[in-house]
C-alpha cells in the first residue's frame, strides 16, 4: 500500500496527479475463504480490516451487491457521539469513539473527523430531568457530558434561538465535546484500502442470493458470481439484513424502515457544531462544503424503498424553523432516504447465530456511523475467536429470548 | 406520501393514519404454555419482507377503525385492503 504523506503529494503533483495507485484491487472470486463477509458498507469494510489486522485473518472476502459503500454509509448524516445512557451502549459506542479518535492516523486515510461538539436539546421539565440524568451516567461511564443551561447553549451556539415565547422553548442541553461529524465516504474507503492492502479481496456487484449449509453449518453462498466456499459467514446487510437472514432460515425482530435527510444549498460558515432535539425532533450540522445536513426521524412503515414521506421531512423544517428562524431563506437542495433495520429495543445486534459459522451484525436502525469503527472491530473478534467480545456480548441475538433487552428508545438521545 | 382507501371514510391522505405494523399476529391463547423462544418470536420477531407486506392502520384523524391492508414495500402499491379479522387475500401477480 502506498503510504499517504506531504511526500507522495509532492511527488505525485509532480506527475500531475495521474500516477496515484488505486485504492484497492478489483480481484476476481476465488472459490472459498475463510471469512466471507455480505455487505460491502462501512461496517462490512471495518469488518474486514479489523479482521486482517487485529486477529490475522485475510482469507477474508467482503461481497458486495452494487458498489463499495453506496448504501447507508453513503446516506447518513455522520453525526458521532457516544452519550447513550445504558452502561452496554455507553461502553460499545465509547470505545467506538475512541476508535475514531485515533482512524485518520491508523488508516493513513483523513477522515475528516471533527470534534466540535453534540448539543442534545432539552425543552421540557421532563426533558431537563432525564438530560442530567443521562450526563449523571455517562460520567460514571468515563463518556464526557455537561448539561449547559440556555443561556450557555447560546453562548456554545449563537445561531439558534433560545426565545420563551416558543411552544417548545430551549431549557437547556446535554454536550459532549468530543463528539462532531467525519467524512463518511473517507471511511468506508479507508477501511476498504487498509483491508484490501492486508489481503482481503473486496467483490462489488456480487449478490449473494443463498447461503448454503450442511448438517446445521455453513458452507459457502450462493452468488450472482458463482458459489464462493466458505467457513464462516458473516451477515453486514443493514436495512436488508431480514433478507439474507431468511437464506439462512432465521427470522429476525428487525423491521426496515426509510429515514430520511436532507442537505441546503452551502452557506457560508454559520454553524461550528451539532444540534439535535428529540422533542422537536430535527437535527443539524454544517458540512464542510457549507450544505446544512438536516434528518429526524423514521417513517413508521415498513419498507424498502429508499425514499420516504413528504410530511417527514416538512415536521423536521418545522422544527428546525423554530430553533434557527434565520434558515428559514436557506433553500434545500435535496433530499434522500435509506432503509434501516430497527430493533424493537433499538440496540443492535452483533452476534453468533444459531447456525454455526453464521454471524449476523444488524440492528443499528438510525444510528449506525458512529458506530462503524467499534461495529467492525467488536464484529471481527465474535467471528475471529468465535466468540463475542465482553463489548458486544450484551447485543446477542438470544437478547430477545432472554429478556435482557437494552433499552435504548428514547433513552439515549436517540432520534428514532 | 400515500394515498390510502379507508374501507369506511374513502380515500384519504397517509398523514390521517396511524400505522400498527404486521397485522395476523395473534396472541397466544396460553402464554403460560409457552417456551421462551415461542413467546420471543410473537413478541419480537417480524417477517420484513421486500415485497407484499401484510400489515395494520388505523383511520387516526377519521373513524378511528383498524383495517389490514397488502402494501408493497418497495413501490409502496396498496393492492388490498380487508377487514381486521379477515384472511389474508390473494395478491395480484403483479405486485409480487
Amino acid at each position: 500500500m502506498a503510504r499517504y504523506s506531504i511526500f507522495s503529494l509532492a511527488r505525485n503533483a509532480l506527475t500531475g496527479h495521474r500516477d496515484w495507485p488505486k485504492l484497492w484491487r478489483a480481484p476476481e472470486p476465488r472459490p472459498a475463504y475463510e471469512v466471507v463477509i455480505v455487505g460491502g458498507g462501512g461496517h462490512g469494510l471495518a469488518t474486514a480490516y479489523y479482521l486482517a489486522k487485529e486477529h490475522g485473518v485475510t482469507d477474508v472476502a467482503v461481497v458486495e451487491r452494487g458498489w463499495l459503500a453506496g448504501g447507508n454509509i453513503a446516506r447518513n448524516t455522520t453525526i458521532i457521539r457516544s452519550n447513550y445512557l445504558w452502561d452496554e451502549s455507553a461502553a460499545i459506542y465509547e470505545h467506538g469513539l475512541k476508535l475514531w479518535e485515533g482512524l485518520s492516523r491508523e488508516l493513513n486515510f483523513n477522515v475528516m473527523l471533527r470534534q466540535r461538539g453534540v448539543l442534545n436539546l432539552a425543552h421540557t421539565e421532563h426533558d431537563v430531568r432525564e438530560s442530567i440524568r443521562r450526563v449523571n451516567a455517562n460520567r460514571l461511564n468515563g463518556v464526557d457530558a455537561e448539561w449547559v443551561d440556555a443561556e450557555g447553549v447560546k453562548a456554545f451556539c449563537p445561531p439558534i434561538s433560545i426565545s420563551p415565547k416558543v411552544r417548545y422553548p430551549v431549557l437547556g442541553a446535554t454536550l459532549q465535546r468530543r463528539g462532531g461529524v467525519a467524512r463518511h465516504d473517507a471511511v468506508a474507503w479507508g477501511y476498504a484500502r487498509g483491508a484490501d492492502a492486508r489481503g482481503v479481496d473486496i467483490l462489488q456487484h456480487c449478490e449473494v442470493t443463498g447461503i448454503r449449509r450442511v448438517a446445521g453449518r455453513v458452507t459457502g453462498v450462493e452468488t450472482s458470481r458463482g458459489f464462493i466456499g466458505a467457513k464462516k459467514v458473516a451477515l453486514v446487510a443493514a436495512g436488508h439484513s431480514s433478507m439474507l437472514a431468511e437464506m439462512a432460515g432465521l427470522r429476525l425482530p428487525v423491521e426496515s424502515h426509510p429515514l430520511q435527510a436532507m442537505v441546503s444549498e452551502p452557506l457560508k460558515p454559520v454553524l461550528d457544531c451539532v444540534v439535535m432535539s428529540n422533542a422537536v425532533h430535527v437535527y443539524i450540522s454544517q458540512s464542510d462544503k457549507g450544505e446544512l445536513v438536516l434528518g429526524a426521524g423514521i417513517d413508521a412503515f415498513n419498507s424498502y424503498g429508499q425514499r420516504g414521506g413528504l410530511h417527514v421531512l416538512e415536521d423536521q423544517l418545522a422544527a428546525l424553523m423554530q430553533l434557527f428562524p434565520s434558515f428559514s431563506r436557506a433553500r434545500l437542495l435535496r433530499s434522500w432516504g435509506g432503509i434501516v433495520d430497527v430493533c424493537p429495543d433499538a440496540s443492535p445486534i452483533v452476534s453468533k447465530t444459531p447456525v454455526e459459522g453464521l454471524y449476523i451484525n444488524c440492528g443499528w436502525g438510525t444510528g449506525g456511523f458512529k458506530a462503524t469503527p467499534s461495529s467492525g472491530w467488536t464484529f471481527a473478534h465474535t467471528i475471529a475467536r468465535d466468540e463475542p467480545h465482553p463489548l458486544n456480548a450484551p447485543f446477542a441475538l438470544d437478547r430477545f429470548t432472554s429478556g435482557a433487552l437494552i433499552d435504548e428508545h428514547g433513552a439515549a438521545a436517540v432520534a428514532h | 406520501m400515500m394515498r390510502i382507501e379507508c374501507p369506511w371514510c374513502g380515500g384519504r391522505d397517509e398523514t390521517e393514519f396511524h400505522y400498527g405494523g404486521e397485522a395476523h399476529i395473534a396472541r397466544p391463547p396460553d402464554p403460560d404454555a409457552l417456551s421462551d423462544e415461542a413467546w420471543a418470536d410473537y413478541l419480537f420477531m417480524r417477517a420484513n419482507p421486500k415485497g407484499v407486506h401484510a400489515e395494520r392502520w388505523m383511520h387516526a384523524q377519521g373513524c378511528r377503525r383498524w383495517f389490514n391492508l397488502l402494501r408493497h414495500t418497495v413501490s409502496h402499491d396498496i393492492v388490498a385492503v380487508y377487514p381486521m379479522g379477515a384472511p389474508r387475500p390473494e395478491a395480484p401477480e403483479t405486485a409480487r
